[in-house]
């Protein structure tokens, strides 16, 4: 299976002693655990959110902020952070649930630049520059993930984990109402059940498991800042979810995986690489349309 | 803080807001009529204020480098359509946020690509240099004013063209329904082809007018874009009654607000309020009225 493969691979290059591809394989897996996160909304719920940033750059300023106030444990770091993403996921949920297909993506974007904008205001933080991470996170056992090695085998097995949630989560009776409501929402309603608090649940997991990689993040750059929840970033994660096909879980992961390569590999290549991404990405909605169809049914149709 | 200040206020916050009306009719008309959501929408004005740092370099006369400038940008909005647009109309939102994404991602390196990193600055024509005494002791630069006096035209014009032209009546049609207007034998390509032309052509001229307030530079159209999203949402998607209220109340709310914010709540959560404003006024509608203000269907 494809994802034994990849993971077999990421396993191995950790061993070879190249910090280079060591922090390539743990980028790899961060925002592979972000994109898994984001298709549970886009592909298993059809709800297009174009603010998921927000949830990763929680993450990442906890990393950040925690180590200010001494503390660097990771079994205190990652549940604060996921909490705190699910505790905002919960809050813009609530309002954003109400609204549907255009205005749902707009309006998380909207609650999306409104963390932003805290983030770039916290002038003590360095506002719009951010910080450098003061003290990296710690494993029990005192192993830190300021170790590139540490940090991509940690991350391997925190996705690793995600994919298994996921893949759970999937097959359950709740993500099948989940689905349910995607695929056809006045039916559900008439069998008396209402997506509504189903969705609020599943919006307040995919945000705390985005905050998870917001914290393996932070760690890969030793540096919080901002553009880390910029709509940008927002962007790129549903492209990487596209890239590989949403609803599949092996998808999102597999995009990521191929997202990171590409933008490594393109700027390599040319100083302009942003203007090649931009074109992949047109030409991929344009040209490779197989496994996109009928994800938005539901929620995108008029 | 004085009458003088805030009508000084008031009078950027107006033109502020006329310009937000320039982006957003764009959005909310692309929506409408070929129900498309435009992420690449900022891009129009951006390259708006390049093409006329450009062509005042080349051209001295005003009136003919912003009448190039427009003319530009029309021949990259009708390139744009043709390629990238036309196909995106029949595809899901999903498709097209990525798409019109990319589009934007690729012209923000592409002006990198071919004026560099550097800034451009462009200067007001020498005839609208002036200021215009407002009160005895406050005077309001006379570019500003031009800048919302021609914002208004344009709406106004945009408002003639879409309520007393065939053209008009044609491109209401197709936001009611395409295929039957298409079976009526009006061609439906080239209206949409028109529209997106008319749509790029108002948030560039919104680019042109802002070239000599800010500084010219990849990406500069994004904020704006983003703020516009907001004004389409807050009004309603497809209205252009709702789009004007909108931008009118956001380009007011976020200018009185950088001001008032930090003097009640301190410097630091004043700030955030005042760049936030327009965000939390946007939930705080979708929270009562999940479509908007003048919005009667959901999108």
């Amino acid at each position: 299976m494809l994802l034994g493969l990849l993971l077999a691979v990421a396993l191995i290059v950790p061993l070879l002693g190249q910090p280079y591809y060591t922090r390539l394989v743990a980028r790899m897996a961060i925002f592979g655990i972000a994109a898994l996160s984001l298709d549970l909304l886009v592909g298993y719920a059809g709800l297009v959110s174009f603010g998921h940033a927000a949830f990763f750059g929680i993450g990442v300023y906890c990393a950040g902020l925690l180590p200010m106030m001494g503390v660097q444990q990771v079994w205190v770091i990652v549940p604060v952070a996921m909490l705190v993403a699910a505790l905002y996921g919960a809050l813009s949920g609530l309002i954003s649930l109400r609204a549907s297909g255009l205005y749902f993506i707009f309006i998380t974007l909207a609650f999306a630049e409104i963390v932003f904008y805290i983030a770039q205001g916290l002038r003590m933080l360095g506002g719009d520059d951010g910080f450098r991470l003061p003290a990296p996170t710690l494993l029990p056992g005192g192993a830190s993930l300021a170790n590139p090695v540490v940090l991509a085998y940690t991350m391997l097995a925190a996705l690793v984990l995600a994919v298994w949630v996921a893949r759970r989560l999937s097959e359950s009776h709740f993500g099948q109402v989940v689905v349910a409501a995607r695929d056809n929402e006045t039916r559900l309603r008439a069998m008396g059940l209402s997506p509504y608090p189903y969705r609020l649940a599943l919006y307040m997991i995919a945000s705390a498991l985005c905050a998870l990689a917001g914290v393996g993040f932070a760690n890969l750059v030793e540096y919080a800042s901002p553009a880390s929840m910029s709509w940008v970033v927002s962007g790129e994660f549903l492209f990487m979810v596209i890239l590989g096909s949403a609803a599949t879980i092996v998808g999102p992961v597999l995009g990521a995986v191929v997202f990171v390569g590409l933008e490594q590999l393109l700027s390599a290549v040319t100083e302009h690489w942003l203007f090649w991404l931009g074109i992949v990405l047109v030409l991929r909605v344009l040209l490779l349309r197989q496994g996109i169809h009928g994800l938005l049914a539901g929620g995108g149709q008029r | 803080m004085t009458a003088g200040l805030v009508l000084e206020q008031a009078f950027n916050g107006l033109q502020f807001g006329m310009v937000l009306f320039l982006m957003a009719v764009g959005v909310t008309l692309a929506f409408g009529v070929m129900n498309l959501i435009n992420l690449a929408h900022g891009s129009m004005l951006m390259l708006g204020a390049y093409f006329i740092a450009a062509a005042a370099q080349k051209i001295t006369a005003y009136p003919l480098a912003f009448v190039a400038a427009l003319m530009l940008t029309a021949v990259a909005a009708v390139l744009l359509e043709v390629v990238v647009m036309r196909p995106l109309y029949r595809m899901g939102h999903l498709d097209q946020v990525l798409a019109t994404f990319g589009v934007s991602i690729a012209v923000n390196e592409a002006v990198i690509m071919v004026w560099g990193r550097e800034a451009m600055f462009v200067a007001p024509p020498d005839w609208l240099d002036g200021t215009v005494a407002l009160t005895e002791t406050i005077s309001y630069p006379l570019y500003r004013l031009a800048i919302t006096a021609v914002a208004a035209l344009a709406g106004l014009a945009l408002w003639l063209l879409l309520a007393r032209t065939r053209l008009g009546m044609r491109i209401r049609a197709g936001a009611e329904n395409g295929d039957i207007v298409g079976a009526l034998g009006v061609n439906v390509r080239l209206l949409f082809i028109g529209v997106f032309v008319i749509s790029s052509l108002l948030a560039a001229l919104g680019g042109v007018m802002l070239g000599p307030l800010i500084a010219v530079q990849s990406g500069m159209g994004d904020p704006l874009l983003i703020l516009a999203l907001a004004v389409v949402v807050i009004g309603g998607v497809g209205s252009l009654k709702g789009a004007l209220v909108a931008s009118l109340a956001v380009g007011l709310i976020d200018t009185f607000g950088r001001m008032i914010w930090p003097q009640w709540l301190g410097d630091v959560v004043g700030n955030i309020v005042a760049n936030a404003s327009v965000y939390i006024l946007m939930a705080l509608v979708i929270a009562v009225r999940p479509s908007g203000l003048y919005g009667n269907h959901a999108a």
